[in-house]
């Protein structure tokens, strides 16, 4: 645990099995943490690096993604984590979600998902169900909930998970896969949030929640989008796996750049010879 | 005559800028002074553009409105130019109604009987040529060069109709008895020609940038594809991004990690990038952000220019900290102060805008080839971090050793208050000391030896030491204005390649009888500046709104009315 043991979140909170882990995770891959940085937003979510030992990056509300890119895309040896809320990854910066997964860096994003804004206590979340009340959603919420599985499907990203903050282990197994996935690896972590939302509980989720099968076939695409686009129940498992996409780094080698790009060296000549040709 | 102003005008899509490009490269090969700047509409075809040519036996750098020879390729394009069109302007090409000294060449009618009216440009630079009677040769070089790989007959045809148009020229200047004579020079065949675009290209480059990531916006976008352009020779990371703030993002990503990131962008660009302009200044990330001034607000006038977003720049970002504000006068500086802009940031853990406008990217002229191997990337980051590494160390300077991930200890920064080891605080005293040191980075530049002593940061003064009259003005006013005093006595000019933090130039304004300041927006925002940080008010202003820059003219006539 981090040196800060004054953590913010509630007693309960979801982020704490998220939080768990996301170190555990790290410790079994024996991956080194001064070579790993988290990236986060704002938000409770966001808060998570400060509570562990890492590197990390806690930024603006929304661009999380943005900045994990472009440290990838310099250092591409450092492990790249995101963690952020449903807020921050999908409402502040939902334009990044996207177009991250189409840029593809090796990084992997995680999603705490409680459909509620917990730090501003209580207004919806692009996530939140329709019908759900709030001080500000006072009739309830009516707009349609953001599916970022499907979204993230649709845009084939590499690697699309969704995992319960309830199932600690299994979040684990899958956030350890998802690091070792070449390319944007998305994970949704459904968390309830105790304390501004009463129809998400736990209960909740483990009552609209099922994991998928072992025979079930993450490459199948159309399959995948069945399970994605299903209101009523939650898959929670490895939804889609594509392995055909070339990383955001792996496209930049393609097109000439050599790596390390720190501290390198500029010839002058080379200079030289563009005022010749401009 | 020892100089000649040309003004091509066509509809958007009609081969102008082909006939520019090829009439400077020929100009600045034969070994004249050559200057070159456009005006265009925001459209991709039709409508009126212009581009100014000048050339000069002496070094011309500057915007005139003189018009000599006016090439036209679109008669409906002359009325708006009509101002500029003098008694002596010799009007050619597609001219319409009559009017004083004008004569229709069709280059189209040219161009078919050669075969084809795709060649009708090359016509018009021939004609060019010969209306000067010089050229032919280096022009046919030029274009063997150009051509050379797009098949003989291409080739050929091309070099008829230079020739074509040469003759045509030769016979029309001989009729008019149209004299031009123009001495070329040595000197200026070594020189290099290029515009403000390429200049703060080269200087990112110079500089150490290796990673850019922007959003296309007019008129910074030149810079952006400058780099993506050579980004393969300098290793350069360059990437498109989906909009303004993930572009920021990501360059705010790479100076984490250890890159020299850059972005360029326009002003609506720039208001998009704003809060992570200040998410620069807390998390103290040493961006270098190109910004290409353009009429505003909202949209604006975009492809055109003006100076106004100098205050904006120096008041973007919510919060209190500290930046630098450059403002290239010329090629030279456009360079140098982007060079220089790369190891400031990285010295002083501070956002450094570079302020340029439309004006100053779109304008080209010869400059001698700049001695480049003076300067020296300098890196102030750290990749040995130790166990107790605290990014955020309390320093009597306010800076702090910046770290990158991958040495022992954590590098971790954070966009709320924080203490020094970058975790999330809300004690009182620690906020205090971190707004101090954050603060107090902007004082140790203040009385660094670069501040006051650096050649290319320091104000330049012009004219005489025993001026009456002190001009002041910043970015791309600088050669207009110094080529309009240049007749003129008892009058000092002052150009600020640094704005922000304002230099002392009270002792200037004192030693003058009455102080003039010239800018290319309409609330004199230098002036404002001034006063704030000095308490001087400059009540005498030379101001231009209209979406184009001053011309030497229009300085010399407002300087006549106030002095």
């Amino acid at each position: 645990m981090g040196k800060d043991k004054n953590i913010a979140w509630c007693p309960g909170c979801g982020n704490f099995g998220i939080l768990s882990a996301i170190d555990r995770a790290i410790d079994e891959l024996n991956i080194d943490r001064k070579n790993t940085v988290i990236v986060s937003g704002i938000g409770q979510a966001a808060k998570l690096p400060h509570y562990t030992e890492i590197n990390y990056f806690n930024g603006l509300h929304g661009r999380s993604i943005p900045v994990a890119t472009g440290i990838k895309a310099t250092k591409p040896e450092l492990n790249v984590i995101v963690t952020s809320g449903d807020g921050c990854v999908y409402g502040e910066g939902g334009n990044h979600f996207i177009h991250g997964i189409r840029r593809n860096p090796d990084i992997t994003c995680i999603v705490h998902n409680n459909m509620v804004y917990g730090l501003t206590k209580g207004q919806a979340s692009p996530t939140s169900q329709i019908g759900f009340r709030t001080p500000i959603q006072v009739g309830g919420v009516f707009e349609e909930p953001f599916n970022a599985i499907s979204i993230a499907i649709s845009l084939n990203a590499p690697f699309v998970a969704r995992c319960f903050s309830g199932d600690i282990d299994k979040t684990k197994e899958i956030i350890k896969i998802a690091i070792k996935t070449k390319g944007f690896s998305f994970i949704e972590i459904l968390q309830p949030c105790v304390t501004f939302n009463k129809l998400n509980t736990y209960e909740w989720f483990r009552e609209h929640t099922y994991y998928l099968d072992e025979g079930y076939n993450p490459e199948d695409i159309k399959k995948a989008f069945e399970i994605a686009i299903d209101k009523e129940k939650f898959a929670l498992g490895i939804i889609y796996v594509n392995r055909k996409r070339k990383t955001f780094e792996e496209n930049l080698s393609s097109i000439g750049v050599k790596y390390p790009v720190i501290k390198q060296s500029i010839e002058y000549k080379k200079i030289l010879n563009l005022f010749k040709k401009v | 005559m020892k100089e000649l102003s040309i003004l091509i005008t066509g509809p958007a899509g009609s081969g102008i800028q082909t006939i520019e490009n090829l009439l400077c490269r020929i100009f600045k090969e034969m070994g004249l002074h050559t200057f070159a700047t456009k005006e265009y509409m925001s459209r991709v075809r039709g409508g009126a553009n212009t581009t100014t040519i000048r050339i000069s036996e002496e070094r011309v750098d500057a915007f005139s409105e003189r018009i000599d020879i006016l090439l036209s390729l679109d008669r409906n394009g002359i009325d708006r130019i009509q101002y500029r069109i003098g008694e002596d302007t010799l009007i050619f090409g597609d001219v319409g109604k009559n009017r004083n000294r004008n004569f229709e060449i069709d280059f189209v009618k040219i161009a078919e009987k050669i075969g084809n009216k795709i060649y009708a440009n090359t016509v018009a630079v021939g004609f060019i040529l010969g209306i000067i009677q010089k050229g032919k040769e280096i022009g046919e070089e030029i274009i063997s060069g150009i051509f050379n790989n797009k098949g003989q007959e291409i080739l050929d045809k091309n070099i008829d109709a230079l020739s074509e148009g040469y003759l045509t020229g030769i016979r029309l200047a001989n009729s008019i008895n149209f004299n031009f004579t123009i001495k070329e020079s040595e000197e200026v065949k070594k020189e290099s020609f290029f515009n403000g675009a390429v200049a703060i290209g080269i200087g990112s480059i110079i500089g150490g940038c290796n990673f850019v990531s922007s959003y296309p916006m007019t008129p910074s976008t030149p810079v952006f594809s400058f780099l993506a352009q050579n980004a393969k020779d300098f290793n350069i990371i360059v990437e498109q991004a989906e909009d303004e703030i993930a572009a920021i993002n990501m360059v705010l990503g790479s100076l984490y990690a250890g890159g020299r990131g850059f972005v360029t962008t326009s002003g609506g660009g720039f208001a998009l990038m704003v809060e992570s302009l200040s998410l620069a200044g807390m998390t103290e990330s040493p961006i270098v952000l190109h910004l290409a001034q353009r009429p505003g607000p909202a949209t604006g006038l975009p492809t055109r220019t003006e100076q106004s977003d100098l205050l904006f720049a120096l008041f973007a970002g919510h919060g209190e900290f500290p930046r630098i504000i450059l403002s290239p006068g010329d090629l030279y500086e456009g360079i140098f102060l982007t060079a220089n802009a790369f190891n400031l940031a990285d010295r002083y853990q501070i956002p450094v805008i570079i302020l340029s406008d439309q004006y100053f990217i779109d304008s080209y002229y010869n400059i001698p080839v700049p001695e480049i191997a003076n300067f020296n990337i300098e890196y102030a980051f750290s990749i040995n971090t130790d166990r107790d590494y605290k990014r955020y160390q309390l320093t009597d300077d306010g800076i702090s050793i910046r770290g990158i991930p991958g040495g022992d200890g954590f590098v971790c920064v954070d966009s709320d208050e924080h203490n020094e080891e970058g975790h999330i605080t809300e004690d009182r005293e620690i906020t205090r000391l971190m707004v101090e040191k954050r603060n107090r980075k902007l004082k140790t530049f203040i009385d660094s030896k670069t501040f006051i002593d650096s050649k290319i940061i320091r104000p330049s003064f012009y004219g005489s030491s025993d001026y009456e009259i002190l001009l002041i003005s910043w970015g791309s006013t600088k050669n207009t204005v110094i080529e309009a005093v240049k007749p003129l006595n008892n009058i000092g000019y002052l150009s600020l390649p640094i704005v922000y933090p304002l230099p002392d130039i009270k002792d200037y304004i004192k030693k003058s009888k009455k102080t003039i300041i010239i800018e290319n927006n309409y609330t004199s925002q230098l002036a404002k500046l001034i006063r704030m940080e000095t308490g001087i008010e400059i009540k005498e202003k030379i101001l231009k709104y209209d979406g184009h820059p001053f011309s030497v003219e229009e300085i010399q006539k407002e300087l006549g009315e106030k002095i």
